[in-house]
């Protein structure tokens, strides 16, 4: 997502031409020439020069379909029960309650087609489509998608690539309507989504070598970019309300401790495929895990009630 | 009158500016940076603006251990060599396409979980500063599904 303030900078010489542009015309004869100074000439330079350092900043959270992948990676297994039910789409009837649906909606769809559950894969699409409708966006997920879906149901890359098409339509889709409050709330529900998962799917932790509970802890890293996605538009009531929820999560993250070692950077000729080469070390003990689990469960039961 | 007709027209085209430019970034990405991830699956998330030159971007992003990503940074045909480095959280580079011909995509995996800052740069052109070319400029991440 793209910082609001930021997202136009050109916008802004244009304007300042478009209004120099409407004043010359109204105010000066065509043919008089403008006269400046060399004072007037330096400043100008320092002007452009300063607009040539704005820099824009983007904050990206693992999408729906990153995030299954990463689960089913970490040795998730798959569970039905714990999806958000498809009869539970008549209860969302305002945009907020939408968005963060969309978003566990993606989430739970992209879970499901990894573990090649074609069937709750098309119905979780129908869900989504559902939502974002309701949100307006009418073009992001249309019939054909779904057809597509029942048309390919043995065909696992045919529809990771359709449900990727969908999230690049609804994220697209929105930045172009400017409604990305918005899509802040959709990324972070399918974000909420994925933790859900995760944390429903450890009842053990004592169990030394859970690469899930690893994967669990290491959103410590990614909550910090959900709330700064958050805050490029805090003035958004929805939005703040959401941060206000992470802000409480934020507070049992920060008894996970992740301590990292330095990176060295090892290219492979071969494979052309670099490894990034570092060493992490997490503690979480089993009393802030459970109540991280409880927290996830307790944000995730008031987004989909 | 004629007052009237210039406000109409300076609102139109406020109205007008950044849809445009949106639109033209939504397509660039889907239909000419997408490509570039090949046979990566795209992740679904859409990072692009419009830039200009002399401006750069920064990407904070969460890269997690046991996954393979692709990375690529297009920039529409009115910009040339975009460049892309890709920092640590100390801000250490650990790659630039500028030492690789600017080549639009980087394969990588992290052994462990961290974040990476990915900064793009548009190169001020030979062009008088007065005319300062601007174009889109996407950054998309693919995901190894096998």
């Amino acid at each position: 997502m793209i910082n609001g303030p930021k997202r136009y900078s050109c916008k802004i010489p244009i304007l300042v031409l478009l209004v120099a542009m409407l004043a010359c015309k109204s105010e000066k004869p065509k043919d008089e020439s403008i006269k400046v100074t060399e004072d007037e000439l330096m400043a100008d330079t320092a002007a452009t020069k300063s607009l040539q350092s704005v820099k824009q900043i983007f904050y990206s959270l693992p999408s729906p379909l990153e995030t299954a992948l990463i689960l089913k990676r970490s040795g998730a297994v798959y569970d039905e029960e714990i999806l958000n039910p498809v009869e539970n789409i008549s209860h969302y009837n305002t945009s907020k309650a939408m968005a963060l649906n969309l978003g566990i909606y993606s989430t739970d769809l992209s879970y499901a087609s990894l573990f090649d559950q074609t069937q709750a894969t098309v119905k979780l699409m129908t869900a989504s489509k559902k939502m974002a409708e309701g949100l307006g966006i009418l073009n992001a997920i249309d019939n054909s998608v779904i057809q597509r879906l029942e048309e390919n149901v043995n065909n696992r890359d045919v529809i990771m690539e359709t449900i990727s098409e969908t999230l690049l339509n609804t994220n697209s889709i929105l930045e172009e309507d400017e409604r990305v409050a918005l899509g802040s709330i959709i990324l972070v529900g399918g974000w909420v989504e994925g933790l859900y998962i995760a944390t429903s799917l450890v009842d053990d932790l004592n169990k030394v070598d859970n690469e899930l509970v690893d994967r669990i802890a290491d959103q410590k890293l990614s909550l910090g970019t959900v709330l700064n996605l958050l805050n490029q538009n805090i003035d958004n009531k929805d939005v703040k309300e959401v941060y206000d929820d992470m802000v409480d999560l934020k507070s049992i993250y920060d008894q996970v401790q992740i301590s990292a070692s330095e990176v060295d950077v090892i290219p492979d000729k071969q494979s052309k495929v670099t490894t990034l080469r570092s060493k992490n070390v997490i503690t979480v003990n089993p009393e802030v895990f459970k109540k991280l689990k409880t927290k996830v469960r307790e944000l995730r039961n008031k987004y989909t009630a | 009158m004629k007052p009237f007709v210039y406000i109409l027209l300076f609102l139109g085209m406020l109205t007008f500016i950044p849809q445009s430019g949106n639109a033209q970034c939504k397509n660039f990405a889907k239909k000419v940076c997408k490509l570039e991830l090949a046979p990566y699956v795209h992740d679904g998330n859409f990072n692009a603006a419009i830039l200009t030159e002399g401006e750069d971007a920064e990407l904070f992003k969460t890269f997690y251990a046991g996954q393979e990503y692709r990375i690529a940074v297009c920039g529409s045909e009115s910009l040339s060599n975009v460049e892309f480095i890709i920092m640590d959280v100390d801000r250490r580079v650990l790659y630039t396409n500028a030492k690789d011909n600017y080549k639009l995509t980087w394969d990588f995996k992290v052994e462990a979980t961290q974040q990476l800052i990915i900064l793009v740069k548009v190169p001020s052109g030979n062009n008088d500063e007065a005319e300062l070319s601007s174009g889109c400029v996407a950054i998309m991440f693919g995901l190894k599904t096998n």
